[in-house]
């Protein structure tokens, strides 16, 4: 089961509340995603904590209902 | 807790002891069966750094075990002398910038070609 992108974004932004998201469906079929994800709260953490966060943020469903979201995250200028 | 441990997490420090530079993957580097670990192996072919690729496929104890070992949700997944480096996104955007072959060089591993 796909996720809609509006959903993915609500997930990461009520998790990372100051989050800047932008979502892209990279192939128009509702399954790959790629995801920028811009916050304060990345700072001072690795890419891999960085991407740790998100993932929290969307509570098991990567790697499940959303197979495919390649991942950007950014910590403000 | 030792004893309620994971049995695959074992097999997963032997490999990652064994190997200095390990991919978990869905396939095999000379047939990856998932685009996202075809990258991978790509980065690391363009770099002349051997490996030992790891197909979770042929595992369904692996395939989960290797997620619930690193907390991280997807395969593919590498390790560079034990450590969790990244997946797919996180190993392109280090080769691209130049983190990845500064990476495995500060690690004692020698890369063929700089970024």
């Amino acid at each position: 089961m796909a996720m809609n992108p509006a959903e993915i974004e609500q997930m990461i932004r009520e998790a990372i509340p100051d989050a800047q998201v932008r979502i892209e469906d990279l192939a128009g079929d509702g399954d790959h995603y790629a995801a920028y994800v811009v916050s304060a709260a990345f700072k001072g953490k690795t890419r891999v904590q960085q991407h740790q966060m998100v993932y929290q943020a969307l509570q098991g469903r990567m790697g499940n209902e959303l197979h495919a979201l390649a991942l950007q995250t950014t910590v403000p200028e | 807790m030792q004893a309620q441990e994971n049995p695959v997490f074992d097999r997963i420090r032997q490999e990652l002891a064994d190997n200095d530079v390990v991919l978990f993957m869905k396939g095999t580097p000379v047939f990856p069966q998932c685009g996202f670990s075809a990258v991978v192996v790509q980065v690391l072919t363009h770099m002349g750094v051997p490996f030992k690729g790891i197909n979770v496929l042929e595992d369904p104890g692996l395939r989960q075990g290797i997620k619930d070992f690193s907390s991280w949700p997807t395969v593919p997944q590498l390790y560079v002398k034990g450590e969790f480096v990244g997946g797919c996104d996180i190993v392109r955007e280090m080769y691209q910038t130049g983190e990845l072959p500064e990476l495995l060089s500060s690690r004692g591993i020698e890369v063929r070609s700089a970024a």
